[in-house]
């Protein structure tokens, strides 16, 4: 029996698909930069082979696009101090217990102790909030994907009239991000392929700047290995023809207008407002707060927490590897000092960040 | 209280030498592993044996201690068994050591004891002594158990990493992965993996065809914790070879692939209790494929790569859609206590 994913795994329309990005690949003079801006390309780009099937003259780039890597550093001090200072019980997504904070400490000295719960679904953090005495933060990282689910599953705190939970908010939006990475004068993108589950709740219009205003083609893609070699063969395609344009070749996932009624979920919730992202820096208008409306949620005023600060360990290239300014074997860190089992920067933890990717599956060189 | 006034749970006084674990030993354990050739379980056995040997030591913890397809004391049995048959030894005799919880009802005590005694008894070996101890409550997971392990060496040469060379042939025995997902299900619950069957099996019949191959079988090992992933990797580097694997040629149950992918796991990466990787020479290979399909345990053994003198320490994988990449060392926490 064929399995369902196996259309999108066909060898024969991969090899295709190779062979057209290759034939006009050929004919474009200089090397193509295309930044992949969703971790979970970044993995599935490698884990699949496709970066083996696209010439050399084609570099993909991975961009800032995994929650953990984008968190300024001083999120876990704030996550450390709440446990420490104010009793608190912190509930996390996994990844983010083993990032280092700026002194190098983690949540994972914490673990097994009650104070550090992993979750793995909003809705497991309501659970937790009705058995635990005290307070319960829940740290919220991610980006247009996740958001949705936490706002509405922090709505029905509300309404359940939960006296004890509170979220620590360090959300991201992915377009501000583009429009920083394109806004640099040192930018050597060259075209965005655009990340497929973002783009199921924000549809394609948040994108149109990047062809109107800066001429750079992007296109939604999928997370099968067809998918994704579409999408390549799409912007090589517009950049071949000199033409910059937003398209859609995940339509089975990903509709024009977006989900109308995931993003109302994040807009009752909260607003947008200016947030510091690990290496780019603070952006407009990129991050999402509490409004002040649902501020007996925000556990940044409940618990009075300082100001994020970001750091980056001495040597580590993390700010310069999500910017794709660096390659990770370009960091003196990188499968020495740095790995997957002892971390030092954001990248190696998260198995969708840069580095570990690359450490895992190698470059497509082998 | 049973009416026998035996407890129907472990307490710490049947690990505490005195009367109630001397009833424990006499009621449940001796019946079961006792033979006319070991009559009485002591402290230390002597038996008659010569020759070259193989030992091994393995401790098993899955959790839960029942899972489709099989228990934590099959797998104690087999899985000891299989680390001795891969290395080219008959299994013979094993050491027997529980690790029990305080709390934990004897009726599951006898039945992994009962389903150890059939598993000793496929494979022919004999429990010729044991351990119990008693943990307090909170500080164990029900049972834990150790067995150790005697075979007598009867491959023909010295099956080691040392001895594979380019050009030989990479050759897995069945289908990976159905025993991480099944312990993954009914840990967790999973109706979709719910009739997923483990792999556990004793290899030592596979094992043991495959030596009629003399010298010109290099190598074999169990892939069980790291799956393929970790057995192919580590025999790489040990043996300073390139491998070249083919993802599309590994065996895999549709249940399994389904499963694995909904759970973001990688069959390749997972961890499984009746599959060993056998490298033989080229020349062989066909031989060897005929050799196993012709077995119980690995009638769908298949070729899935060969060795090269390229890129050393490296295992290279062939992607389903004809893409390259490495195949490395699973890292991190994938899924705790799976043996």
């Amino acid at each position: 029996m064929e399995r369902p994913e196996q259309a999108f795994r066909s060898r024969e329309l991969a090899s295709r698909a190779s062979t057209e990005i290759r034939r006009i690949a050929g004919r474009l003079s200089d090397t193509v930069r295309i930044m992949e801006v969703c971790g979970t390309h970044t993995v599935a780009i490698r884990r699949t082979g496709v970066r083996s099937l696209l010439p050399e003259s084609i570099r993909l780039i991975s961009g800032p696009g995994c929650p953990v890597c984008v968190t300024p550093s001083g999120f876990i001090s704030n996550a450390l101090h709440l446990i420490e200072d104010h009793a608190a019980t912190i509930a996390t997504f996994g990844d983010m217990v083993k990032v280092p904070d700026p002194e190098g400490r983690s949540l994972a000295e914490y673990l097994g102790t009650g104070k550090v719960q992993i979750v793995y679904s909003p809705q497991e953090v309501l659970q937790l909030a009705r058995k635990i005495d005290g307070p319960l933060v829940f740290l919220g990282i991610g980006f247009e994907t996740t958001i949705p689910t936490v706002a509405s599953a922090f709505l029905r705190t509300r309404e359940e009239g939960l006296r004890n939970l509170y979220l620590a908010a360090a959300f991201k939006t992915v377009p501000p991000a583009l429009r920083a990475l394109v806004s640099d004068p040192d930018c050597a993108i060259d075209a965005f392929l655009l990340p497929g589950h973002v783009s199921v709740v924000l549809g394609l219009e948040p994108y149109r700047f990047l062809a109107e205003e800066f001429h750079i083609p992007g296109v939604v893609g999928g997370f099968e290995p067809l998918d994704i070699l579409l999408a390549i063969l799409k912007i090589v395609r517009q950049l071949a023809s000199g033409k910059a344009e937003i398209e859609n070749a995940y339509p089975r996932a990903v509709r024009d207008g977006g989900n109308p009624v995931a993003r109302r979920a994040i807009e009752e919730l909260l607003e947008p407002e200016s947030s510091l992202w690990r290496g780019l820096g603070r952006l407009e208008g990129s991050g999402l707060a509490i409004r002040p409306e649902m501020e007996e949620l925000d556990a940044a005023k409940a618990f009075n927490l300082p100001e994020l600060i970001d750091y980056d360990p001495p040597g580590c290239l993390c700010a310069k590897v999500i910017q794709g300014k660096a390659l990770p074997p370009q960091c003196p860190l990188f499968g020495r000092r740095c790995t997957p089992d002892s971390p030092v920067g954001p990248c190696m933890v998260s198995s969708e960040g840069t580095c570990a990717a690359h450490l895992k599956y190698g470059d497509g060189a082998a | 209280m049973k009416n026998d006034g035996e407890p129907a749970l472990i307490t710490l006084e049947h690990g505490s030498g005195g009367a109630l674990s001397s009833e424990l030993v006499e009621k449940h354990i001796y019946p079961r592993f006792s033979n006319p050739a070991y009559p009485e379980l002591t402290d230390a056995t002597r038996f008659d044996i010569s020759g070259e040997l193989c030992m091994t030591t393995d401790s098993y913890t899955v959790d839960p201690i029942r899972f489709p397809g099989s228990d934590i004391g099959r797998l104690a049995i087999f899985g000891t068994c299989n680390d001795l048959a891969v290395a080219g030894a008959r299994p013979k005799y094993l050491s027997v050591g529980l690790i029990l919880e305080e709390g934990f009802p004897l009726a599951d005590l006898d039945a992994v004891l009962d389903s150890m005694r059939r598993a000793a008894g496929e494979a022919q070996v004999s429990v010729v002594t044991g351990d119990t101890k008693v943990v307090p409550k909170g500080k164990g997971g029900g049972i834990y158990i150790n067995t150790a392990g005697i075979g007598e060496h009867v491959a023909g040469s010295k099956l080691a990493p040392g001895a594979i060379r380019p050009g030989d042939s990479i050759i897995v025995s069945g289908p990976v992965g159905a025993h991480g997902i099944a312990v993954m299900a009914a840990r967790e619950g999973l109706s979709v993996g719910s009739d997923i069957q483990s792999d556990c099996a004793f290899l030592f019949p596979a094992c043991h065809a495959l030596m009629a191959l003399g010298a010109e079988l290099r190598f074999m090992r169990d892939a069980t914790r790291g799956g393929v992933a970790a057995v192919v990797g580590e025999a790489a580097s040990a043996a300073g070879v390139g491998v070249e694997l083919t993802e599309e040629s590994f065996p895999i149950d549709g249940a399994v692939r389904t499963v694995a992918e909904i759970l973001g796991l990688y069959p390749l990466e997972i961890a499984n209790e009746g599959v060993f990787i056998a490298v033989v020479s080229e020349a062989e290979t066909e031989r060897a494929l005929e050799i196993l399909h012709g077995t119980r345990e690995a009638a769908q053994a298949a070729l899935v790569g060969t060795v090269t003198s390229e890129h050393p320490g490296t295992v290279v994988l062939e992607t389903e859609i004809g893409g390259r990449r490495i195949l490395d060392l699973p890292r991190g926490l994938l899924l705790p206590r799976i043996c």
